[in-house]
C-alpha cells in the first residue's frame, strides 16, 4: 500500500511533550517537512530557546544547538559565521525572541545576518506558567497582568515583523497563522521561502507564527483557536512585511 | 609589541579564526588587531552589540568545532557571566580573556586584579570551573594563549587568560611561533551538520533530571581533579632558602620580584612564587614552601583575593600576609619592601 502520510525524516521518533491544542507541533512539522524537501537535514543545525520549546533539540533530527534565554540569534550568528555552508536557524518564542533577546534579535536583523528565523507569538509566557510576555495584548489577563495588560503601567505589545521591517539586513518578514488549512500552506510556503533565502544568501529571514496557548490562555483547544482569530490577528494582521526580491545582503555588490 | 595586540596574534597563530568582540578599555587594541588581520585570513572579526552577545556568538562558533574568543575587561566579563556558564555546562572548549581593570561597578579604566574570585570561583551560576591563566610578560602571554587553547580543547572547558591593563598596555619584544602546524584535536560532538552520516549532535546544558544533571556535574568535577594533579604551574625565584616567600601573579608578580631583588641586596631572605594557573591553583608549590618558610607574604592589585588561596593551601603551617593596592594603584617595590621588614621584623 502506498504511503500518504508519514512523520518527516527531519523529526525524530521522541513524542512531543506540548500541551494539547499548542501549536508548536504544527510549525515543528513544517519546519521538518521543508528541511526534507530542500534536502538540508545533513547540513542544518537548529538552535533551540529557552521556552516551551526549549527540548527541541530531542524533536528535530539535525544537529542542535540550546542556547541561553533570548540568545539563540547570536549562538546563530557565531555557527553561521563558523559554517558558512550550513543552513542555520533559530526557533524561538515572544519572551525568548522579543523581550530578553531583543537585542540579538533586532542586531542579527541589521547585520543581515544569513540565518533563518522561526517566532513563535503566542502573547504569552508558555513554559513559566503564563506571565505578561512582550507581545500579550492590551487587556490580557496573565499571571503577571491580573487586572489586564494597562499600556500604561505595562506598556504595549511589540509588533516584530513591522519593526524588523525598517531595517535593511532584513530579506523576509512575514506573519503567518496555523489556525487552518489555508494559513498552513501560506506557513509552509513562508518557512520554506525563508530558507530558501538563506540557501541563496539573501540575509536574515524570520517567519513570524501566530500560535496558541490554550493552558495558560484557560482556554479549550478550539476555543483558543479562535481567541487567536478574534484577538490576536486584529493586532498583528498576517501578511509579508518584507520581501526582498534581491536579498538583503548581496555581499560584493554593494 | 604591545600586550594586547601580542595576544591577538597569539590568538591567530593558534589556529583562532573566530574572534566576538565589543569594545572595553583596556583591552580595545586587540580588538582593533583582530578587526585588521581577520579579514585579511580569512577569519571572522565581529563587533557584536554587546558583550553578552559576543560570548554567545563564541558558544555557537565552538559548537561548531572551531577556536573561537572574546575579549574584554572586568564589565564587559561581568555580562559574560551567563554564556560562560553556559558554555562550562556544554562542555565547550572557548578562550576568554580579560584584561582587567578596577572596580566594582564602572569602577576606573587602570590595572587592576580585583577580579581574581570572579575568574576563579564565580564567573558564572552552577557548579564549574575554567582554567585560568596568569602571564606576568607580553611574551608569557603570547605563549599561554597558544596552551590555553589548547587545553580548553583536550579538557572541553573554557580557558580565559587573565591579564591587566598593565600587561595589556605594555610594549615588549614578542616571539610568536606559528603552532598551527600542530594536529588539532579531534572534536566528533561539534556539530557541523550530521550529513546523514551520524545520529545528530546536541550541544546543551539542560537537564530536568537531577539525577542525571548530578552526574554529568559530578564527571565534569572528575575531570577539574585530573586538571589538578597535571596542570598545576607556578614559578619560583628564590624560594630554597627563604624565610618569608612571596606570592604575586601578573603584573603584581613583576613588582613583588623588584621588591625581592632589593631586599635580598640588603640581606633579608625572600623569595616569590608567581602563580601561573591560578585554576588550577599551584597549591603543591605553596605547600613544599610552607614546610622550609616562617611566613608569606601574598601581594595583589585588590583588597586580598588570592590570599583565601594561598590561606586554604597552606592550611595553618605558618602565617600568611597580606599587601594589595586597588582602584588602579600599582604598589611600588619600596611599599613592599616596607612590609617585607615589618613582618620580617616582627618574626626575629
Amino acid at each position: 500500500m502506498a504511503i500518504v502520510f508519514d512523520r518527516p525524516h527531519a523529526l525524530t521518533e521522541v513524542p512531543f511533550h506540548y500541551c494539547p491544542g499548542c501549536t508548536h507541533g504544527i510549525v515543528h512539522r513544517l519546519v521538518a517537512e521543508v528541511l526534507d524537501e530542500l534536502g538540508v537535514e545533513g547540513r542544518t543545525v537548529g538552535v533551540a530557546p529557552v521556552g516551551c520549546a526549549v527540548m527541541n533539540y530531542d524533536y528535530f533530527s539535525c544537529d542542535m544547538v540550546e542556547a541561553p534565554h533570548g540568545r539563540a540569534p547570536a549562538v546563530a550568528t557565531g555557527l553561521k559565521r563558523a559554517l558558512p555552508e550550513n543552513v542555520i536557524f533559530t526557533y524561538q518564542g515572544d519572551g525568548d525572541l522579543a523581550a530578553i533577546g531583543t537585542a540579538e534579535t533586532v542586531h542579527a536583523a541589521t547585520r543581515g545576518e544569513n540565518i533563518t528565523v522561526i517566532f513563535i507569538n503566542n502573547a504569552i509566557y508558555g513554559m513559566t506558567g503564563g506571565q505578561m510576555a512582550p507581545t500579550s495584548l492590551p487587556g490580557q489577563v496573565t499571571q503577571t497582568t491580573p487586572y489586564g495588560r494597562d499600556v500604561n503601567t505595562a506598556g504595549y505589545p511589540v509588533r516584530v515583523c513591522e519593526l524588523l521591517s525598517t531595517l535593511d539586513g532584513v530579506a523576509l518578514a512575514q506573519r503567518v497563522a496555523v489556525d487552518c488549512v489555508k494559513n498552513v500552506v501560506t506557513a509552509k510556503k513562508a518557512i520554506k521561502k525563508a530558507f530558501q533565502n538563506q540557501i541563496d544568501g539573501k540575509g536574515f529571514s524570520i517567519v513570524e507564527v501566530l500560535s496558541t496557548c490554550p493552558t495558560n490562555w484557560g482556554l479549550t483547544p478550539a476555543e483558543a483557536m479562535q481567541w487567536l482569530r478574534d484577538n490576536m490577528m486584529p493586532y498583528y494582521p498576517l501578511g509579508v512585511y518584507k520581501d526582498s526580491v534581491k536579498g538583503a545582503r548581496i555581499r560584493g555588490e554593494e | 609589541m604591545k600586550g594586547n595586540e601580542a595576544l591577538a596574534e597569539a590568538a591567530i597563530q593558534a589556529g583562532c579564526r573566530h574572534f566576538f568582540g565589543y569594545p572595553i578599555t583596556p583591552q580595545t587594541e586587540l580588538a582593533a588587531y583582530m578587526s585588521k588581520r581577520m579579514p585579511k585570513i580569512g577569519g571572522t572579526y565581529l563587533q557584536a552589540e554587546s558583550e553578552i552577545a559576543a560570548i554567545n556568538m563564541v558558544l555557537g562558533a565552538a559548537s561548531a568545532g572551531v577556536r573561537a574568543m572574546t575579549s574584554s575587561s572586568s564589565p564587559g566579563i561581568s555580562l559574560k557571566g551567563e554564556g560562560i556558564s553556559y558554555i562550562a555546562g556544554s562542555d565547550l572548549p572557548a578562550l576568554i580573556i580579560n584584561v582587567q581593570r578596577g572596580g566594582p561597578g564602572l569602577g576606573g579604566i587602570q590595572p587592576s586584579q580585583a577580579d581574581y574570585w570572579q575568574a576563579t570561583k564565580a564567573l558564572g551560576h552552577g557548579d564549574f570551573q575554567i582554567l585560568v591563566f596568569a602571564p606576568s610578560t607580553v611574551q608569557e602571554m603570547v605563549d599561554l594563549v597558544s596552551d590555553a587553547f589548547d587545553l580548553a580543547d583536550t579538557y572541553r572547558m573554557p580557558a580565559m587568560i587573565l591579564a591587566d591593563g598593565m600587561l595589556g598596555q605594555m610594549m615588549e619584544p614578542v616571539e610568536i611561533r606559528s603552532n598551527e602546524h600542530k594536529k588539532p584535536i579531534e572534536k566528533p560532538w561539534a556539530t557541523t551538520g550530521h550529513q546523514n552520516k551520524r545520529v545528530h549532535n546536541v550541544v546543551n546544558s539542560l537537564y530536568l533530571q537531577p539525577k542525571d544533571l548530578e552526574r554529568l556535574v559530578r564527571e565534569r568535577f572528575a575531570r577539574y581533579e585530573v586538571i589538578k594533579q597535571k596542570e598545576q604551574r607556578a614559578e619560583e625565584y628564590l624560594t630554597e632558602d627563604a624565610d618569608l616567600v612571596l606570592v604575586a601573579y601578573g603584573a603584581s608578580s613583576r613588582v613583588a620580584r623588584s621588591a625581592v631583588n632589593k631586599a635580598r641586596e640588603q640581606g633579608f631572605k625572600v623569595g616569590l612564587v608567581r602563580p601561573i594557573t591560578l585554576w588550577p591553583f599551584p597549591t603543591d608549590v605553596l605547600q613544599k614552601n610552607a614546610k622550609t618558610a616562617k611566613g608569606f607574604l601574598c601581594v595583589e592589585m585588590s583588597m586580598g583575593q588570592m590570599v583565601d588561596d594561598v590561606r586554604l593551601a597552606v592550611n595553618g603551617a605558618v602565617p600568611v600576609d597580606f599587601y594589595g593596592r586597588t582602584g588602579g594603584m600599582i604598589p611600588s617595590p619600596a611599599e613592599i619592601l616596607t612590609k617585607m621588614k615589618e613582618i620580617l621584623g616582627g618574626a626575629q
